[in-house]
């Protein structure tokens, strides 16, 4: 005789069982499908200009007269490529806009870095109106800043070098810098850098050694800003130079009487070198090291 | 292996008005574990600090070893030091964690490496010393920090409320490991905690602390039957000891809970001059046995609740309006709403002025 009871059995009068409703499934699967169908517009709303600068770019000249331009590669030429490169000063625009993005990278990091350091773990005083401050500096126009920087750098001969660009850069990019820099380090906890000092760290072997690198992405996400900031930025840049012009300038500077083979070319070779440093810092914006905060 | 001296530390935090410590002194013998025990804010922490140079004081003194390292950086201090968070560096693997303190030291890599393979060997984290600390567990990461400090070989082993993140049972085990580990390598040992039964397990000596001050300082076993006051005496034991309101009548006898049973010598003396004292009566709950009501020597009380908790039974007691915990074997038949008489043992009895709160004797 089976001793197990149930509670069914034991309740007394049976209950039909009740049906599984599966609706709210079936809206969660929709849900899920709408929310891809959005990510691929917005994605499509992107990468089409860039596809298509691209397509133009690598185009030869007659394919260009076509009207209207085809969606797929007909007539695959580096024809434009070539002609817009060996134009004036673009390979020189070129060389100098890497120039300055490296350089303005480096100093700011140099100097934004250890000032996010200070403003995440040093209660000093002024540091809430030193992190306003550096939000202001943002606020005014770039055109404004320049003639006076212009005025300024005429004086100190500093006008029309790279150097003078990359000053100008490191300026506009330390705020952002050192204020992502200050969020990033808040986040690394306080007793693993203490543990690095009972271990035999010095407070600045601690900082290299252990928090810098948990603050790498932070830093990767400020690099980026601080690269296509300055790789992008024109009108300070076409104020403070005349010969030596970064690549934005350059092309800014002879647009309007440019044929159009040469506008797409310009447009591609902008946009290419952003999109490079972007890949490479990518796999530096995650959380590297997992998380091991409880 | 050094000995630490602590004298006369005074510490107030920036933005408070409270002092952290308040004169605080301590002497740990060589190789001696001090377990420092209170509740939140009581000032364990910020003394561990003030040793491990994490923070200074704003006056005394501390000497490891005979040299003094009160204003020293904590880098210079050759210590070790385990946190209550762990605070594995989570971008090196368990092998470079473990062996951080040493690199820094420069010590050469036949001996480095020897020295980890041991510590990892003793803590069971050979299997895992190519892991990254994202990729173990609590207890596993536990281990890594507790491996890490006691490679160094350091003057003093520092451990901030090591075991308070491990779930229950992990605790239990680890606890017997620790105080296994410690013994073995025989380092001077100030250990932090809140939880009074890992100050009983694993300490030499107890610091019990309250408000920024030593309450007590003594052999675990000494605190636990002889509490230096009525704070004392209800934070150390589970369940924490019963005090009752009682007083000393001139004729020698102890009146509680409306009824009257022998006082010790000492007090009756004292009562007997002064006509009667009010004091408070400290008993623990263990040190209370059951008898039928109306014996000699026993006082009255009806039991209201019965707690079962296996290796025992845990009975809440009404004695004359006074609330008591009493600890009987769990064979014990006992329901609520009986009567029954309670038999406080002598020698267990702990006396306490009704003012100070301080333990009274002989």
């Amino acid at each position: 005789m089976s001793h197990a009871t149930t509670a069914r059995t034991t309740a007394g009068a049976d209950r039909p069982e009740p049906e599984v409703d599966r609706r709210p499934l079936a809206r969660q699967r929709r849900n899920r499908v709408l929310l891809q169908v959005a990510c691929i517009l917005i994605t499509l709303f992107m990468a089409l200009p860039i596809y298509l600068i691209a397509l133009a770019a690598m185009s030869s000249r007659q394919s260009l007269q076509k009207f209207p331009l085809s969606f797929i590669p007909d007539n695959f030429s580096t024809e434009t490529m070539q002609t817009f490169l060996q134009s004036t000063g673009i390979l020189g625009g070129l060389i100098n806009s890497v120039q300055v993005g490296v350089f303005t990278l480096v100093l700011s990091l140099l100097i934004g870095v250890p000032a996010g350091y200070a403003v995440a773990r040093f209660a000093f005083r002024g540091r809430e109106p030193y992190q306003l401050f550096l939000l202001f500096t943002r606020a005014l126009p770039i055109v404004v800043l320049s003639v006076p920087l212009a005025q300024l750098f005429l004086q100190t001969g500093l006008y029309d070098s790279a150097l003078a660009v990359v000053l100008l850069h490191s300026a506009l990019a330390l705020p952002t810098t050192i204020l992502i820099t200050a969020s990033v380090f808040l986040g690394v906890p306080r007793d693993v850098e203490e543990a690095a000092r009972i271990f035999g760290c010095s407070p600045v072997q601690a900082f290299l050694k252990v928090v810098l690198p948990m603050a790498i992405p932070g830093i990767a996400a400020a690099s980026i800003f601080t690269f296509v900031m300055s790789w992008n930025e024109v009108l300070g840049a076409s104020i403070l130079t005349l010969n030596q012009r970064t690549l934005p300038a350059q092309v800014l500077s002879s647009l309007a009487e440019s044929p159009l083979a040469y506008r797409f070319a310009g447009g591609f070779l902008l946009v290419v070198p952003a999109l490079v440093f972007i890949f490479f810092m990518r796999r530096y914006l995650t959380n590297m090291w997992g998380s091991t905060i409880r | 292996m050094a000995d630490i001296s602590i004298k006369g530390l005074h510490k107030t935090y920036p933005g408070s008005t409270e002092l952290a410590t308040n004169n605080v002194s301590l002497e740990v013998a060589e190789g001696e574990f001090m377990v420092l025990l209170g509740p939140s804010g009581c000032g364990k922490t910020t003394l561990l600090r003030m040793v491990a140079g994490l923070d200074f004081p704003d006056q005394g003194s501390i000497s490891i070893g005979g040299r003094d390292v009160t204003y020293l950086p904590p880098q210079d201090r050759n210590l070790s030091m385990v946190f209550q968070s762990y605070a594995v560096f989570p971008h090196r693997n368990v092998r470079t964690n473990i062996a951080f303190g040493l690199m820094m030291k420069k010590v050469p890599r036949e001996e480095l490496e020897r020295k980890v393979e041991w510590a990892a060997d003793l803590l069971q984290l050979s299997p895992y010393l190519d892991r990254y600390p994202a990729n173990l567990s609590g207890g596993q990461r536990q281990r890594v920090a507790v491996a890490r400090a006691i490679v160094m070989d350091a003057d003093v082993l520092l451990m901030d409320e090591p075991l308070s993140n491990l779930d229950a049972l992990l605790r239990l085990d680890f606890r017997a490991e620790l105080k296994k580990i410690v013994q073995q390598l025989g380092s001077t040992t100030l250990y932090v905690t809140h939880d009074q039964v890992e100050a009983m397990s694993l300490s030499d000596r107890v610091a019990v602390m309250k408000k920024g001050q030593i309450a007590q300082l003594g052999h675990p076993i000494t605190v636990y039957e002889e509490p230096a006051d009525r704070f004392v005496g209800g934070f150390i034991g589970s369940p924490p000891m019963n005090f009752l309101d009682g007083r000393i009548t001139p004729q020698g006898g102890l009146e509680v809970g409306g009824q009257s049973i022998a006082a010790p010598e000492f007090l009756a003396r004292a009562a007997a001059r002064t006509g009667g004292t009010a004091v408070m009566v400290g008993i623990r709950a263990e040190n209370i046995s059951l008898e039928q009501r109306g014996a000699e020597g026993s006082l009255d009380a009806a039991v209201e609740v019965v707690e079962p908790l296996g290796h025992a039974t845990l009975l809440t007691v009404d004695l004359g309006g006074q609330t008591v915990k009493v600890q009987v074997p769990s064979t014990a038949r006992v329901s609520a709403g009986d009567t029954v008489g309670l038999r406080f043992e002598q020698s267990a009895l702990r006396f306490f002025d009704t003012e100070t709160q301080l333990g009274l004797t002989a």
